[in-house]
């Protein structure tokens, strides 16, 4: 995939002067950078350095103390944004995976689909039996292409760390997102499992998939990433191409970081 | 007096309190109506209750519902600041004075309006412990379960509904069973009111007898009885829960 930035194309997300502070503590200070359609975006930098926040900025999650989130062309950190409609064209992968614990697999891919097109695929003239089995197939089929087909009726705490993961992953995608935001999917992994599911996140990059990936492994942003964002101190401190970053470093601290986990 | 005379003496107060003229079955009705003020206060409490509670929860999480979290919180203070048998008289004498019915199904009569007025009562002043209890219950469901569900793009009621009230109704179903148990005794009460339920027969037979000892140590062991039964039934509950916690269904 090209770096290039073509731009006469629009960017799908356009963050600008993004602030988000806590009380007295500056969080993000007003950053500004541009996601387009098909890119693959790796966050790397120190905890507590603002990148979780600046990707829960990203589908206002957190709300931004101030500045903008342009996403398909409206300011969704307005608080006049109906936010829950730009919300189900951005997937989002927990640390903590986050499954619904009262649900099975199913009913944890299903739900959203279920509750929020049903309005539009009655206006399309579909039976709500109809429309049932089209989310009920699709949601099988997704979990087909994750090889957990058969976890469809077990309830999340059966499930090992990277099967939840994959089928968090598989529940935003049910929504046909344009863009999916992965807050550390595998930080909170078992190392035998952390494979299983970068191999699900590559999958969804090579076909295309426009992802904004906070992690700590450098292994998959010098494999995906088209770009990576060095996020300390609440600001972009690097934006480059993976090798750039990697092995030709230029601000000091993001030297620093790396001298510490390469 | 020998021993055999002391044996007869007590089985004749038992055959008094229990046997002549079918008085058990005095003691069955009371307890009929126990239980039947204690489901109904259980109901009114838990509805109540839980809506107070999903009012704080949504308030202390999206800052909605300001006005009536405030209300709901001085409701909850004001209810447990207060004996239960000043807010049943403040009902019967003043805020219900003028009910005076009977609710019968043909010629059978369920219950009549005192009765009634002590179940509200009782429901009102358990809603307040019901908030408390549930509160617990929806604070013990992990943020992140509210989170993935908004960033599916669900609303904030879709994610209450579906999410987090299953979850924290679940967290609650031990103690909200508990309250239930609780309320059986405490509901005795209502006599009062003059309602009939199982406190009140003791007196009632005492009344034709003028002997109290077996009739209150009948009541109070009815009421063992019944307590013990649904201890037993809550303890089976919490091992399913347990066990579902493990994986699969309740």
């Amino acid at each position: 995939m090209s770096v290039e930035k073509n731009h006469d194309i629009k960017p799908l997300i356009s963050v600008r002067n993004l602030t988000k502070s806590f009380g007295k503590l500056t969080v993000l200070d007003s950053i500004s950078t541009d996601i387009y359609t098909g890119e693959k975006v790796v966050i790397i930098g120190p905890s507590g350095g603002g990148k979780s926040t600046f990707l829960r900025c990203l589908n206002c999650l957190e709300d931004p103390s101030s500045g903008a989130v342009i996403f398909d062309g409206v300011d969704i950190a307005d608080v006049r944004v109906n936010i829950n409609h730009h919300r189900q064209n951005m997937g989002m992968v927990f640390q903590q995976f986050n499954l619904f614990n009262n649900l099975t697999v199913l009913e944890n891919i299903t739900l959203a689909p279920e509750k929020i097109r049903w309005k539009k695929a009655k206006a399309e003239g579909k039976t709500r039996e109809q429309f049932k089995a089209d989310v009920r197939e699709n949601a099988l089929s997704l979990l087909r292409r994750v090889g957990l087909e058969d976890k469809a009726d077990a309830y999340p705490s059966t499930l090992s760390g990277g099967q939840k993961q994959r089928i968090a992953i598989v529940r935003a995608l049910a929504m046909n997102p344009k863009v999916m935001l992965f807050d550390e999917p595998t930080s909170a992994l078992d190392p035998e499992m952390v494979g299983e599911v970068l191999e699900v996140m590559k999958e969804l990059a090579d076909e295309g998939m426009t992802m904004v990936c906070v992690t700590h492994e450098m292994g998959f942003a010098r494999e995906v990433a088209d770009r990576v964002l060095f996020i300390a101190d609440g600001n972009i401190l690097e934006d480059d191409s993976p090798s750039e970053v990697f092995d030709n470093p230029k601000h000091p601290r993001l030297k620093q970081f790396l001298g510490k986990i390469l | 007096m020998n021993l055999q005379e002391f044996f007869l003496s007590l089985w004749n107060r038992f055959d008094k309190a229990f046997l002549v003229e079918d008085r058990w079955k005095l003691y069955l009705e009371g307890l009929g109506n126990t239980i039947l003020i204690a489901l109904m206060a259980t109901v009114i409490g838990v509805i109540l209750g839980v809506l107070f509670a999903v009012i704080n929860y949504v308030n202390k999480k999206t800052g909605k519902f300001k006005v009536l979290a405030v209300l709901s919180n001085i409701y909850i203070t004001v209810i447990r600041g207060t004996p239960v048998v000043l807010q049943l008289m403040i009902m019967y004498f003043i805020v219900f004075v003028s009910w005076n019915f009977k609710v019968a199904i043909g010629s059978f009569e369920i219950m009549d309006s005192s009765l009634l007025i002590g179940a509200i009562t009782f429901g009102l002043n358990s809603a307040a412990y019901v908030a408390e209890i549930t509160r617990a219950g929806f604070e013990a469901v992990d943020d992140g379960q509210r989170e993935a569900g908004r960033s599916l793009g669900l609303s904030t009621a879709q994610t209450m509904w579906y999410i987090i009230i299953p979850q924290a109704m679940r967290n609650s179903l031990p103690p909200l069973f508990n309250e239930f148990i609780t309320l059986v005794k405490e509901t005795a009460i209502v006599g009062y009111l003059g309602v009939y339920d199982l406190g009140k027969i003791p007196g009632l037979i005492q009344s034709r007898t003028f002997d109290y000892l077996f009739p209150l140590i009948i009541a109070a062991l009815m009421y063992l009885v019944v307590v013990m039964i649904l201890t037993k039934i809550l303890h089976v509950l919490e091992k399913r829960l347990a066990k579902s916690d493990r994986g699969g269904k309740i």
